[in-house]
């Protein structure tokens, strides 16, 4: 079990954080970048020494500011994964390796190293230097270098971000195999909130130094607790005024005009939360038929192809993204300045507190 | 011809005249300096000494500089602390000072009647007039290039990369020396060669403190002024060497920034 608990003054605002990750589980630390997730890692590492806290692995205290412990990192026994890898350039992969492993005969950490490196597939390319290495090797030369000194925990700063799209998915299924075989404690931090579901059993949701949501991704996808979570979860957010409508829905006057509705309860200023892709666009004029009971007139203002699927930004009273498959949008002659009804059901629509 | 044409004229004369003005003097050296001389120069005993005792020296000094300077930049670039900004400045003002101050200074510090001058002669410790002094007097005018130049190759060592090496179980003096030194390694081999210029180089400071014994104190730069008035072409023939010899050292800081730079690009 890795247990931190931490209070540390930040430009602006304090960090006050206290999360606990279970050997072979992984903790994402989602939020937006400047929310304080690297400091919370470099206070796991012992790189930053916060205000006051208290930091524990499998029954050892790492730091007790309370009592004046305060292990330095390099006997802290913990596995980190810098956010641009940090390999030293000017050693190869496998002397990187080498480097973070203590103790043995110099050709018993070779071995080990090699070993390392083989497990993650990278063993053919133990003599390259990082610079010649692409972003996925890195990372796994990184990864192993992490693994081969045989942490007590993991800590990985923005796992997936310094890879090009094209090979995320593919890092990311590797590393979550990765993380679940080496059977320590797991904190990750990213400010991609797909990226924590995919990779962590559990995530918690950083917002100015504070958890404010803490739960399984699904969960907090589907309920979000706030409107920050909603953007954060990538959905669509709404303001307005909420009261209580008729057959016990609530309305909201959203500002800027228009209404929506929700199954939610609510009263007062509130934040609508729908995602894209519960959107429903239909051509101005078309009368009401369908179940949906949220109604908007919209201009479109961008169209961006992704694959098979696009993401059109509208315009109405306030922004509003719908995602449609390639092909609805083709039948329906999509353009840029078309006015559209963008449509969606009481049911997907989340009312949320405004933080 | 064009505003731009003019402008790239102006330009080229700009260097040529520099070019000449700099190149001049050195090449009229060796124009001067018939080979016979040259070598006679060398053979003569007391040439000889003047230039052995400069290298000697110079290189002690560098050794004292390196040895001392290498984590005292190091500390410099990496914490920050009170006072930070005087401790650069006054690290950096022998740069500027003038050499017969600097000699002035390093009398009325470590001289007989200087504020350390009985507490060194308590220790049987003498400088002045002294081989030792001369080693003494070049580190001190010296050890800014190194400091200065160490510090900025420390600087540029990204720091993540210290922290990796502190997560990866190495104390802070094995991040020091097994990444912040590769690392700075260019960095530093260009300030040890600057600094090794500047020592091989020095004139006042050393005549000031620890005076012009031949054999002694008596550096290159001090025997050329010594021949000067009585055996110019032997002036000339030690000059000749030193500018050789000085050449070679630029030549090394060349290289050194070279490597340093392609090590940047592949990275």
């Amino acid at each position: 079990m890795l247990a931190l608990e931490a209070r540390h003054a930040l430009r602006g605002f304090a960090l006050d954080v206290a999360l606990d990750v279970a050997p072979g589980r992984c903790l994402a630390l989602a939020g937006p970048s400047g929310a304080g997730k690297t400091t919370v890692l470099r206070i796991a590492a012992g790189l930053l020494r916060p205000g006051a806290g208290r930091v524990s692995c499998g029954g050892e205290v790492w730091l007790d500011t309370a009592r004046g412990r305060d292990l330095p990192p390099e006997r802290r026994r913990v596995g980190v994964v810098f956010q641009d890898y940090a390999l030293f350039p000017h050693l190869s992969a496998r002397d990187n390796v080498v480097f973070g492993v203590a103790g043995q005969p110099r050709a018993e950490r070779r071995r080990r190293a090699q070993d390392a490196l083989e497990r993650l597939g990278v063993g053919g390319l133990a003599g390259a230097r990082p610079a010649d290495l692409s972003g996925g090797e890195r990372q796994r030369v990184a990864l192993a270098r992490a693994l081969a000194r045989e942490p007590r925990a993991l800590l990985l700063d923005e796992p997936l971000a310094a890879l090009d799209a094209r090979n995320r998915s593919r890092a990311g299924h590797e590393l979550e195999r990765v993380l679940s075989a080496a059977g320590v404690p797991v904190l990750l931090v990213t400010h991609d909130f797909g990226e924590a579901a995919a990779l962590a059993d559990e995530v918690a949701v950083l917002d100015r130094g504070r958890v404010i949501q803490r739960g399984v991704p699904d969960h907090i996808a589907a309920a979000p607790a706030s409107a920050f979570v909603a953007d954060l979860v990538g959905a669509t957010v709404l303001t307005g005024t909420a009261r209580a409508g008729a057959n016990g829905l609530t309305t909201v006057a959203l500002d800027g005009g228009g209404e929506a509705v929700s199954t939610d309860i609510a009263e007062g200023r509130v934040a609508v939360s729908l995602y894209p892709w519960e959107v429903v666009l239909e051509p101005p004029g078309t009368p009401p038929a369908g179940s949906a009971r949220n109604r908007l007139e919209a201009r479109v203002a961008s169209m961006t192809r992704l694959g098979n699927r696009v993401r059109v930004g509208l315009t109405g009273g306030q922004p509003l993204t719908a995602e449609l498959t390639a092909a609805s949008a083709d039948d329906l002659g999509l353009a840029p300045g078309d006015q559209v009804v963008a449509t969606w059901k009481g049911t997907a629509t989340r009312v949320v507190p405004l933080d | 011809m064009t505003r731009s044409g003019r402008f790239a004229v102006l330009l080229a004369a700009a260097l040529a005249v520099a070019f000449v003005f700099l190149a001049l003097p050195m090449v009229a050296i060796f124009v001067d300096t018939s080979p016979g001389a040259l070598l006679d120069s060398l053979g003569s005993g007391e040439s000889l000494d003047a230039l052995r005792l400069s290298l000697e020296c110079s290189a002690l000094a560098l050794a004292v500089i390196v040895i001392v300077g290498t984590p005292a930049a190091y500390l410099l670039a990496t914490r920050s602390f009170r006072g930070r900004a005087f401790v650069v400045t006054v690290l950096e003002l022998p740069l500027v000072l003038p050499p017969a101050v600097a000699g002035i200074a390093l009398l009325a510090a470590l001289g007989p009647k200087g504020i350390l001058g009985s507490a060194l002669a308590d220790t049987g410790v003498e400088l002045v007039l002294t081989t030792a002094g001369v080693v003494v007097a070049l580190t001190f005018v010296a050890s800014p290039f190194y400091l200065r130049q160490a510090q900025a190759a420390f600087a540029a060592v990204d720091p993540t990369l210290l922290a990796a090496a502190r997560t990866l179980g190495a104390g802070e003096a094995r991040a020091f020396g097994r990444v912040a030194i590769p690392l700075a390694r260019g960095g530093l081999a260009a300030g040890a060669a600057l600094a090794w210029g500047r020592a091989l180089g020095e004139f006042g400071a050393t005549l000031m403190f620890a005076g012009s014994l031949r054999g002694v104190t008596q550096t290159a730069p001090l025997a050329i002024y010594d021949r000067f008035a009585t055996d110019f072409p032997a002036a000339l023939a030690l000059s000749a060497v030193l500018l050789a010899v000085s050449a070679a050292v630029l030549l090394a800081v060349r290289l050194a920034a070279g490597t340093e730079a392609l090590g940047r690009a592949r990275t």
